[in-house]
Formats: structure tokens, sequence, C-alpha cells
């Protein structure tokens, strides 16, 4: 026979005002099984949880029913009192009689009927719970990193120097990420490799880290704590452990002119390559799509000219299988390219480029060996234009959103252009200067004031090329919308930044969401930006949002503080509100007829199919189990099944039936 | 093959030789045009300004008179009829409380059945494939192909072609024998409305239009469009003013040159009706 109690709390004035409590106590003193009812002015309070606990002392309460605000807010504060008082903490229901009842009516009867309904309802269920177990889960403690820009390079050097293993998996021949390509970097103008390239030596050589460059993920099983990976290790047709990284191969290679990625097009490569010279690794790739070997079947100069004979052609890609504890993706983002703004020009016209594109002039390390020339003819620009937004606020270009890290790098461009071409006119066309952030404000106007760089707030409708200009057609809003013709020499376009290539397919490896825009999409904005709605996987850097270099810094500390939290315990546990399919006595087994519907309506991947054999080892029935490390308790399968087979526990079907007969009859 | 036709105004007064143009090239490929019995004027350019029912009242009493007759398709030469119409079609389907309105107010029943095609559009699914052997004087000349603002605007709606590099004339173009240039003021605005009104404007409009496209080599001007034909062919007084030379290159329609490249002789395409002699 249940022995029930009920608790009213009036949350300050915040249920009382609307709310009679006292009276919905008295009510639900008369229910069946219920011992004790009382209300009280704030519950969650430390005489309020001890009024809960001596109750279930004193009285031998079976269940609770503690009626107050949302149990998002108070679920485990109370759960927590119980299991102190020696009640399973699953015995224990919140009724909500803030949010769904006072909150949202007028003071009245009708709202305390409200209330007094929400508490009978629950006062049935409690009955019919069961006592549960959380669950629990060992940790594999090794984290898996994916993408090696600066976001993965922190989180993996703040994961391994907690002193946990970490994989760091990068899909380009070299990590680094776009800080790699950047020239200076604002706020403060220090040379992005001087910062950067250090990190990734230490990456290199940290003996916690296991670094797969030219890799990416093959595939993702499991759950928090115990993921299985397979990376697949693209590959390089090079033996790494006998190259020395002399170069011989890349500067013998007779395929000369293949447009270099790491400079954006403006500079050349040949088919065997090392991206850029601070690479790390250090060692190069056969690009098979380009190498004259692989499209005609001779060539073989590099195997000659190889001092230490490390090239393979005959090599496979490999398939690496690693069981790790948590994920960090950092795949970072990348920018729109041409046939975007026709109406700009771009990829008509060799000096509209790319912000990025201009970062490689600007760097010392660029094909210009950073001076700012132009693309088509050599030239240094006498006139220069940036345009803000390109691409970015504009729903008609399918990017309604902030690229945010646009208007200060186009500072910086100014500012750069300024500082390498005395006497250089620079403009800037803008819709707004969003500069938030700490010296961002400052760096904007030592652009404007000190560098002389020439702000037109209003939007280019076009770009035309004429008499070897590039006419920039314009308005000047803050002159009242008149129009702007620039002849200038230069275009550099700050198109949006966007998700990177490949990363709906990754999501989906990862059974993790995505946005409408195709960035990974994090579990709450403000409360969780790092976390993401598949337990043990991080996200850190630009693969989120569009994101500037300290931002990215931070969230990867932030997710490796989070998989060091994880890999803190030895064992995880977990709610265990998860669906099982009943078992019942032979010849029966289960209810379970093994259509399986529920394997495919799962999202999560957790339902398996199990053989009932008899003693001689026959099967003699199959049925779906769920796999209880896996299943996140969302109900899918639940709805699916044809006879009823499977149960939430926590939401069993026999509970959630008490609740709506509870409404239905009449007391 | 029967299509529906909706001439509008200009066509019928100013612009006779595009309507001459556009049946002789459709007879010569073996397409009928019916005209819509009873049509009116689709507004353009002024109701849509003035009053929003009653821009679309206009059109869809069209386009109803059109469904009653049992056209399925509707070529509409013009570019502003074709926007108007296009326009209306799209705000009758996606709003049918207005579409209530407007047809209760004309007293006319529409389901929304017709569509409605542009003139390159017509060309591309009628004409263009049926064209092997029949180009029998490719016009070989470089032509700059002017859109103009309506024909690809707005994109939502129109969805046609891309609105700020179009291509669809340039390649009906090339099929015609023609080779077009590539230029910057494709999409740019002739002035249109402001004919009448501020006529100077036009003249600097057009005159940055034509510019561009004699400096770059053309030898003529192509549009789908009376009224752009208009302001870029009759308002030379203007254009030469603001130019301050004087420039003489000529503006045809797209049906123009595909009816010369097809052997159709000259009279019947009526191009001794331009303002400015053809002489190509
Ligand atoms: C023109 C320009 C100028 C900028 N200037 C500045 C500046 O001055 N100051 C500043 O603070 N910020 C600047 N930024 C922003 C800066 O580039 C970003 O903040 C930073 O690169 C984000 O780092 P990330 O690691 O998140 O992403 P990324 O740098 O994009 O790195 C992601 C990495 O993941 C790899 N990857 C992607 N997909 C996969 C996959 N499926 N598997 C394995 N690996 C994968 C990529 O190859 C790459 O190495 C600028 C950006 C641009 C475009
Ligand atoms: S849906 Fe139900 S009956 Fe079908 S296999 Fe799954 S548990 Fe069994
Ligand atoms: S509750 Fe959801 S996650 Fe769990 S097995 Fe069912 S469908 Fe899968």
């Amino acid at each position: 026979m249940s022995k029930i109690g009920v608790f009213v709390c009036h949350c300050g004035e915040n249920i009382s005002a609307t709310v009679d409590c006292a009276k919905v106590a008295e009510t639900a003193a008369g229910y069946d099984g219920v011992v004790y009812s009382i209300d009280y002015k704030y519950m969650c309070s430390d005489p309020g949880q001890s009024l809960i606990k001596s109750a279930i002392i004193e009285k031998g309460l079976t269940g609770v029913v503690v009626a107050s605000c949302s149990p998002r807010m108070h679920e485990p504060t109370f759960r927590k009192a119980c299991a102190e008082a020696g009640l399973n903490p699953y015995m224990c229901e919140m009724a909500n009689l803030r949010e769904h009842c006072s909150w949202v009516h007028e003071k009245g009867d009708a709202t305390t009927e409200k209330a007094i309904d929400l508490v009978r309802i629950l006062v049935e269920k409690v009955k019919k719970n069961h006592s549960l177990n959380a669950i629990k889960v060992p940790v594999t403690k090794t984290a898996l990193v994916i993408g090696g820009g600066i976001a993965g390079i922190q989180a993996s050097l703040d994961i391994a120097n907690s002193g946990h293993k970490v994989i760091l998996i990068e899909r380009d021949p070299s990590i680094g990420g776009h800080m790699s390509q950047l020239s200076e970097t604002f706020p403060t103008l220090d040379c992005s490799q001087c910062i950067l390239t250090p990190r990734m030596v230490e990456v290199a050589q940290h003996e916690n880290i296991t670094l797969y460059t030219y890799a990416e993920l093959e595939s993702l099983e499991g759950f928090v704590g115990n993921f299985k990976a397979k990376i697949r290790r693209k590959s390089k047709s090079l033996d790494e452990k006998i190259c020395t990284g002399c170069g011989q191969c890349t500067t013998k290679c007779p395929v000369k002119k293949i447009p270099s990625e790491f400079n954006e097009g403006l500079g050349k490569r040949t088919a065997i390559y090392v991206p850029f010279p601070q690479a790390v690794p250090n060692k190069p790739v056969i690009d098979r799509v380009n190498c004259t070997y692989y499209i005609k079947g001779k060539c073989k100069v590099c195997e000659i000219v190889c001092p230490t004979k490390a090239i393979r052609f005959d090599q496979e890609d490999t398939i690496v299988e690693a069981e790790v504890g948590a994920i960090v993706v950092a795949t970072g983002f990348t920018v729109k390219q041409p046939d975007f703004f026709p109406e700009y020009g771009f990829g008509k016209y060799p000096d509209v480029i790319t912000g990025l594109q201009f970062e490689r002039l600007a760097s010392a390390s660029g094909p210009t060996l950073g001076e700012i020339r132009r693309p088509s003819d050599g030239k240094v620009p006498e006139k220069i234009v940036f345009i803000a937004c390109a691409g970015s606020r504009d729903p008609a270009k399918g990017i309604p959103y902030c690229s945010k890290i646009c208007c200060m790098y186009i500072a910086k461009h100014a500012m750069l252009y300024q500082h390498k071409v005395h006497g250089g006119k620079s403009y800037v066309f803008y819709m707004d200067i969003r500069a938030g952030g700490k010296m961002y404000e400052e760096f904007v106007r030592r652009a404007i004031e000190d560098d002389g760089v020439n702000y037109i707030r209003g939007r280019v409708s076009r770009i035309y090329e004429k008499n070897g200009k590039l006419i920039v057609k314009g308005a000047d809003t803050l002159l009242g919308a008149m129009p702007v013709d620039i002849d200038a020499d230069m275009v550099v376009l700050a198109t949006a930044g966007i998700a990177n290539e490949g990363s709906e397919e990754l999501a989906q490896k990862l059974h993790t969401s995505y946005d409408s825009y195709h960035f990974f999409s994090e579990a709450h904005p403000k409360l969780k930006p790092v976390e993401t709605n598949t337990a043990g996987i991080f996200l850190a850097g630009a693969c989120q949002s569009p994101k500037d270099i300290p931002e990215s810094v931070a969230m990867a500390s932030g997710a490796a503080v989070k998989v060091a939290c994880l890999f803190s315990q030895d064992e995880l546990t977990r709610e265990p509100l998860i669906a099982v399919v009943n078992r019942q006595a032979a010849p029966v087994f289960s209810s379970c007829v093994g259509c399986f519907l529920c394997v495919s309506a799962c999202p999560y991947q957790a339902i398996e199919k199990e053989e009932i054999k008899n003693r001689t080892g026959e099967v003699i029935k199959t049925i779906a189990k769920v796999n209880p490390g896996l299943c996140q308790g969302c109900g899918t399968c639940v709805a699916f099944c044809r006879t009823k087979s499977i149960d939430i526990q926590g939401y069993t079907h026999e509970e959630m039936y008490s609740e709506v007969m509870a409404l239905l009859n009449e007391y | 093959m029967t299509l529906g036709l909706y001439p509008g105004c200009s066509l019928k007064g100013s612009s006779r030789e595009y309507t001459e143009s556009v049946l002789a090239v459709a007879q010569a490929c073996g397409i009928e045009l019916v005209e819509i019995e009873d049509w009116n004027c689709c507004g353009a350019t002024a109701a849509h300004n003035l009053n929003k029912e009653l821009s679309l009242a206009l059109p869809a009493r069209i386009l109803s008179l059109a469904e009653k007759q049992g056209m399925k398709e509707v070529v509409v030469p013009c570019a502003a009829c074709y926007s108007r119409l296009t326009v209306t079609n799209h705000e009758l389907a996606v709003h049918p409380e207005l579409k209530q309105t407007i047809t209760k107010g004309n007293g006319l029943d529409y389901k929304g059945s017709v569509e409605i095609l542009n003139i390159i559009q017509m060309l591309d699914k009628y004409i263009t494939p049926n064209l092997e052997g029949r180009i029998v004087k490719p016009f070989e000349h470089k032509v700059a192909c002017y859109y103009g603002c309506l024909l690809v605007r707005p994109h939502e709606i129109l969805k046609f072609d891309r609105e700020e590099d179009p291509q669809s004339m340039d390649e009906l173009m090339l099929k015609a024998g023609a080779t077009p240039i590539d230029w910057a003021f494709k999409t740019e605005c002739c002035g249109a409305g402001l004919s009448v009104s501020r006529t100077s404007s036009v003249g600097r409009l057009s005159g940055e239009i034509l510019k561009d496209a004699a400096d770059r080599g053309a030898e003529a001007v192509i549009v789908a469009c009376p009224m752009c034909q208009s302001n870029l062919d009759m308002r030379r007084e203007a254009i030469n003013s603001y130019l301050g030379e004087k420039i003489d290159i000529p503006v045809l329609y797209v049906t123009q040159v595909l009816g010369l490249a097809l052997g159709i002789d000259r009279k019947t395409l009526g191009l001794q009706r331009h303002f400015v002699a053809v002489n190509i």
C-alpha cells in the first residue's frame, strides 16, 4: 500500500499569488494513499527540504510529489533530498504549479482547480513508479579531436596537458587551419605564424598526442565514454618514417603549375608538395589527381631523386580503429567563393579577390613576399576598395547572419595596405562597423584616424572593368545615398564565412545536429555553448559559427575542460530514463514480435536484434533489445511499436495511463 | 502548337515591330500565337505605385480571361507586362484572402492554372529546340544583350535566369550566330517611365548603357522589352547631349535578330520602324 507525501510550495508569491496553496494541500490530503500533505513558502530551501526528509523517515513515505516549479529547475534538488532520506530518487515527482499554472493564469478558483489536477495526476503516477538505479558506464580516457586549426590545436594541447591521451585528425597535409594563412592578426597586429607555429610544433612533439594528418573520420559507433572511431588515413604515397623532409622531391617534380590551396590560388605548387614551409608535419604528400605518374603511368622523378627512397606509389589508404571517450569537433569554417557575386565580377576579374587572398598577399611567406601586388599584372594598387558584408547579412544571398570577423579583418587589411603602400588610397564600404571586443573599437578608430582609411557607409551595387580600372559603383548613405564611383586598381571582398565543406556528412557520422546554415549546433545557445546534444561530443572554434581567434581559443579550452571533467571519473552515471523491451516468461519471452520498426525509427541506432535460443542453441525467437549506453530516452520507438512492447523507464505506459485516468476520473 | 499571347499596350502601338517580329518568328517555326480576347492594360508602369489592389486586379482579369479561354501557357513579350502578370500570379497563389477580394472585385473566377512565359522562355522552350538547319543567315555580329530591370527581377518570384549576371539571352544570340560580348550594364536601368517626365535622366542612364556597349565593340544592343527599346532607340537626342557625342548603335529586339537569322525579310520584322537606322 502506497504512502504518498505531497509538498506544495508557494515559491514566495510566485505560486501563492494566484493559486490557493493551502487548499491544494488540503485536497491532496484526501486522496487515496496520501498520508501527508503540507504547503510551505520555499520548499527548495533548507527547512523546506528538511520537511520532506523528515516526513519520509517519520511517515515511512513510499512516494513524494513536490508541487512547485519546473522540474528543469529543481528536480535534481528534490530527488537528492529524497535519496538522502533513503527513498529511491525516482519515486519523487514534481507537479509544475509555477510555469504551467500560476505564471500563465489569473488568480481564481479555476487556477487552483488546475493546480489540484496537476497534483492529482502525479499522485496517481507516483503510485505506479518503480525504483530505478542510475546507469554506470566505464570511460575510455582518450579524446578524439577532429580538425587541426587553432581551435583543435588548443583543445588537444589542453587535454594532453591535463594528462589524457589525444588523437588529433586533420584533413589537410598540415595542421594550422586558416590561422596559418593569415598575415598579421587583429587587434594587436602580431604575426600569425609567429604565434601559431610554436603550438603546431608542440602538438607534434607532445607525448600524449597522436597526430594523423591527411586523415578523416570514417565512421563512429558507441556512446559517451565508449566511442569506437574508424579513421581513414589517406595515402600520402610516402613512408613517413624514412622521409627526412629534405625537399628534393618537391623541387624536382615537373608538375609545377597547380594552384596552391595554401596561397588561395595566388601561388603555384607541385604535385608532390608540402603546403607551406612551416607545415607540421614537414613532409610531403603526393596529390594523386595531378601527379603525372597516377595520370599517365610514368614519371617517378620524385622516387628517383629521393635520397632515402621514401616514396611509395602503391601505398593504400589505411583505416585506424580507435577507442575514445570523448570527441571535440574543431573543423572550422570556410569563406564563400566565386560565382556568388556576378555583380562584383568575382571570378571574372582577377583583381577582385577575397579577404583570405589578401591575407596571402600581405603575408611575408606569401606569393609576393608580403608586398601588396595585384594578381593580374603584379602592379602595386594605388587605389584599393574593401567591401564588407559581401554576402553576409544579405537574405537574398541566403546568408542572413553576420560573419562577425570581417569588420575587424577589413580594418586590419586597410591598415596593412596603408602601412605597406605609402600614398595609396583605401576605401571601405560598410553597413555598420561591428567592433565589439577588447581593444577592437580602438583598432578600427586607428585605421580611420591614424592611417587615413576612407570609410564609406553604403553598399556597392556593381563592379565592372573599364580602361584597366575596376569601377566600383556604390552609395554613401551618410550623404543621402549619394552615388559614389571609385576607379580602383584592386577590390577585396569580405565574403561571408560559411560552414566548412563536408560538415553535414561529419555531423551525420557523429549523430549530432547542425543548424540551417550547416554549422554544428550547440546544446544551448547560452548555457551549453561547447556541448552538443550528443553526450560526450563537444565543439570548439568556427565550426559552430564564424568566430575570431581569441573566441576560438577560449571555446577550445572550454571544450577541453569538459573533456577533462568527463575523464576525471572512472565510471559515468547516467539517468536510467531509457527504453526497455519487455521480457516475459517462456514460451513467450517477450510481447515483441520482431518487426523491428523500432530499429529504423531510433535516431541513435540504439536498438539491436537479440536472438533467444533454447538449450540446444537453436534460435527460437528474435526480438528487439535496447542498448542502454546508446539510448537517449527520446521515446520515438515507443510510439512506433505496434505491440506496446517498449517502455521508457520512468514514463511507462502504465504510469502515463494512470495520469490520464486520474484526470478523467471524478474525485 | 498553339500558345496564348498577351501583347499589352506597347506592342499594339509604339512597338509594333516587336509584335511583328514575334509573330513572324513563331509562324516560321510552326507556332500559332492566339491573342487573349478582350484583354486590358496590365497597369504597368504606374498602377503598383498607386493602388496595390488595382495593380493586381488588372492583371488578374487578364489571367482569368486566358484561363477561361482555355490557355495553359501565355506568352508575354513585354518585360513590364511579364513582371506584372507573374507577380500577380504569385501574389494570388500565396495570399488566398487577397485572391478572394480581387476576384470578387472584378467578378471573375481564377484558378491559377495559367503559366506565363517571357519571350526568352518561349523561344527556349518552343523555338530553339527546332532551329537545326533553319539558321540560314547567321547574324554574325558582336552584340550586347541588355536585360534591363524587369526581365530577371525579382528573382524570388520570377525564378528566371541569374538576376545579376543573366545569360539566357546571350545563349540565344549564340544560337542565332551572333557573338555576345561581356559588358557591365546588362541589368542597369534605362530610365524606364521617366522617359516622358524626366527625359534628361533617361539620357544619362541610357547613355551610360549605350556607351559601354559601343566602347566594348558591340555592333547592336539586343533587348526584350518595348520600354527599354524605346528609351535606347528614341531618346537619342537626350542621350547624345548627355554623352556629348553622337552614338549610332542600333537597338534590336531578340526576335528581330532571330528572324533575320531565320531568313525572314527585314520589312516583315519591322526593322524600318526604328529611329536609329539598322544598317547591319
Ligand atoms: C580573411 C580572414 C582574416 C582573419 N583575420 C583574423 C585576425 O586577424 N584575427 C583573428 O583573431 N581572427 C582572424 N580570422 C579568423 C580566424 O581565421 C578564425 O578565427 C580561425 O581560423 C578559427 O579557427 P578554427 O580552428 O576554428 O577553424 P579553421 O582555421 O578553419 O581550422 C579548421 C581545421 O579543420 C580541418 N578540417 C575541416 N574539416 C575536417 C574534417 N572533416 N576532418 C578533419 N579535419 C577537418 C581543416 O582542414 C582546418 O585545418 C580571419 C579570418 C579570415 C577569413
Ligand atoms: S517495434 Fe515493437 S514489436 Fe517491433 S521489433 Fe520493435 S519492440 Fe518488437
Ligand atoms: S528511446 Fe529513443 S534513443 Fe532510446 S532506443 Fe528508443 S528511439 Fe532510440
